[in-house]
């Protein structure tokens, strides 16, 4: 094994990595403020609103996250030149680049896997506590805003750290669209060094690094919300 | 449908009942649970409703504060009445949310299965109430919670999570939790029913307390020697509809009905 290509290309990891937090960071971020509403519908929503939710649901489950990227990516990104006007708009230094595009396929992902999640969360949460709220007189969005919600996301932050663990290691993918994450700046060391396994290896280190550091935050939050079982 | 004479008013003059309900019929689908049920609670009475399971006395109380949605009647609450949509089909339906907010706000519900939020300390369901419903000031609902978390017998629990503590305790914090909106009307449902029997003890105390210092109760119970010591007006359901009423006395010693003569036996 041979490691004398780290120290050149350790700047690039660094750079890559970051681009790897903020992938998953905003993702995760984004796609939970959709996740939400997408499991409440589903759960107390007006018909054809769960429906939709439901079709999302299971279209983003049911197709590989790497053909919803190349389809965002070169189908939606290959139709935007087309409209009129849109390479003189504000819109295109956003919309020429592939980050945004990552974004906006990853968020859908983790709002289709997390909508069914927090679909099972809402209703796992007892009725008699929400009955409850109402019965004091609490407005249904307040009963959401402090009983439900947080009800729900206590009940599924154990499987939302592995949810998030899920989506760090589709991150790779999008050196498949031209963005240099970890995974991405390693196929460069590939490409100009010929060491194949060492850069393979060493970004495998930096995952399991990144996926400890994961399972470590959120063991750190759980311990910090109330127990709400007893035992 | 109903005139404007009680829709804002909530001064509420002494000779005024704290609740009227009147002529109130429920279905649930083709099965009719409630008949024509009326009921007049004054200040200061503690009304208790007996019955055999499946009398509809546990919906009848859930339709005061509408957790249930009536088929017909009429629902007053301080002078109050609740004002609902045109009747179409089935259930009728509130014409305004806020005012069902605002009227659930006085009566203080009390769970058969406490449904206290497990996810708020003791302390934090009994001021949860009065800061996001009541915009109450922090402090002043923190300050109010703790005098009656003592009264309740739970100062010492108030950091507790609901999971922690006896089904009496957490009764008795769910009672305390209702007390803090500072009700006109507590509504008891089957409060303990669901506690073993070593803890109904500790639960009816804090509610003989509450009769005592001249609180208006509703209160479904199976607990008929509690109904007899505190009640001054006993409620025989039977198969959704009035059986039986009057002073206790009367209800469980020279009843008419020979349905509610065989009911008070049987469960003595």
């Amino acid at each position: 094994m041979q490691w004398y290509w780290l120290p050149e290309y350790a700047p690039k990891f660094v750079d890559g990595l970051l681009v790897t937090l903020q992938l998953l960071g905003l993702s995760i971020f984004l796609g939970m403020c959709l996740a939400i509403p997408i499991g409440l519908v589903q759960v107390t929503g007006p018909r054809p609103l769960a429906w939709a939710a439901r079709a999302f649901c299971t279209m983003i489950r049911g197709t590989p996250l790497l053909i919803q990227l190349w389809l965002v990516y070169y189908g939606l990104g290959s139709l935007f030149p087309s409209v009129p006007g849109i390479r003189e708009s504000f819109l295109w230094p956003i919309l020429r680049e592939a980050f945004p595009y990552a974004i906006f396929a990853f968020t859908l992902s983790v709002a289709g896997y997390e909508g069914e999640v927090m679909r099972g969360a809402f209703r796992g949460v007892p009725k008699g506590e929400l009955e409850a709220a109402r019965a004091f007189g609490m407005h249904p969005f307040t009963v959401l805003r402090r009983i439900w919600l947080p009800r729900a996301l206590q009940n599924v932050f154990p499987t939302l750290a592995g949810e998030m663990v899920l989506t760090l290691k589709s991150t790779p993918l999008a050196a498949t669209i031209t963005i240099f994450e970890v995974y991405g700046v390693s196929t460069i060391v590939r490409q100009e060094t010929y060491r194949i396994y060492e850069p393979l290896l060493f970004v495998g280190g930096l995952y399991i690094c990144l996926t400890g550091a994961i399972v470590l935050l959120f063991r750190w939050a759980e311990n910090r919300i109330p127990r709400a079982r007893a035992g | 449908m109903t005139s404007a004479l009680t829709t804002t008013g909530s001064e509420l003059r002494a000779s005024e009942p704290a609740v009227t309900v009147e002529d109130l019929h429920k279905s649930f689908g083709a099965l009719e649970v409630l008949k024509g049920v009326s009921l007049t609670a004054r200040e200061g009475d503690v009304v208790s409703i007996i019955g055999a399971s499946g009398s509809g006395k546990s919906t009848f109380l859930r339709c005061i504060n509408l957790l249930e949605l009536p088929s017909q009647g009429r629902i007053i609450v301080s002078g109050e009445e609740v004002r609902f949509k045109p009747p179409s089909n089935g259930s009728l339906v509130p014409a305004d949310m806020r005012q069902v907010e605002r009227i659930r706000t006085r009566l203080g519900m009390v769970f058969q299965s406490f449904n206290l939020w497990s996810h708020m300390t003791v302390l934090q369901n009994v001021i949860e109430a009065p800061i996001h419903v009541l915009k109450t000031p922090k402090a002043e609902a923190t300050e109010r919670a703790e005098q009656i978390l003592n009264r309740v017998g739970l100062w010492d629990k108030r950091d507790q999570y609901p999971a922690f503590l006896s089904g009496g305790q957490q009764q008795r914090a769910a009672i305390a939790r209702a007390l803090a909106i500072e009700p006109s009307v507590m509504l008891f449902d089957e409060p303990t029913s669901a506690l073993d029997p070593e803890l109904v003890g500790e639960v009816l105390k804090v509610i003989r307390g509450l009769a005592e210092e001249g609180r208006t109760m509703i209160l479904v119970t199976h607990e008929m020697k509690f109904a007899r010591d505190v009640s001054s007006h006993v409620m025989f359901l039977h198969e959704g509809l009035v059986e039986e009423e009057g002073p206790p006395k009367r209800v469980f010693f020279e009843a008419a009905s020979e349905k509610c003569r065989n009911f008070v036996k049987s469960v003595h």
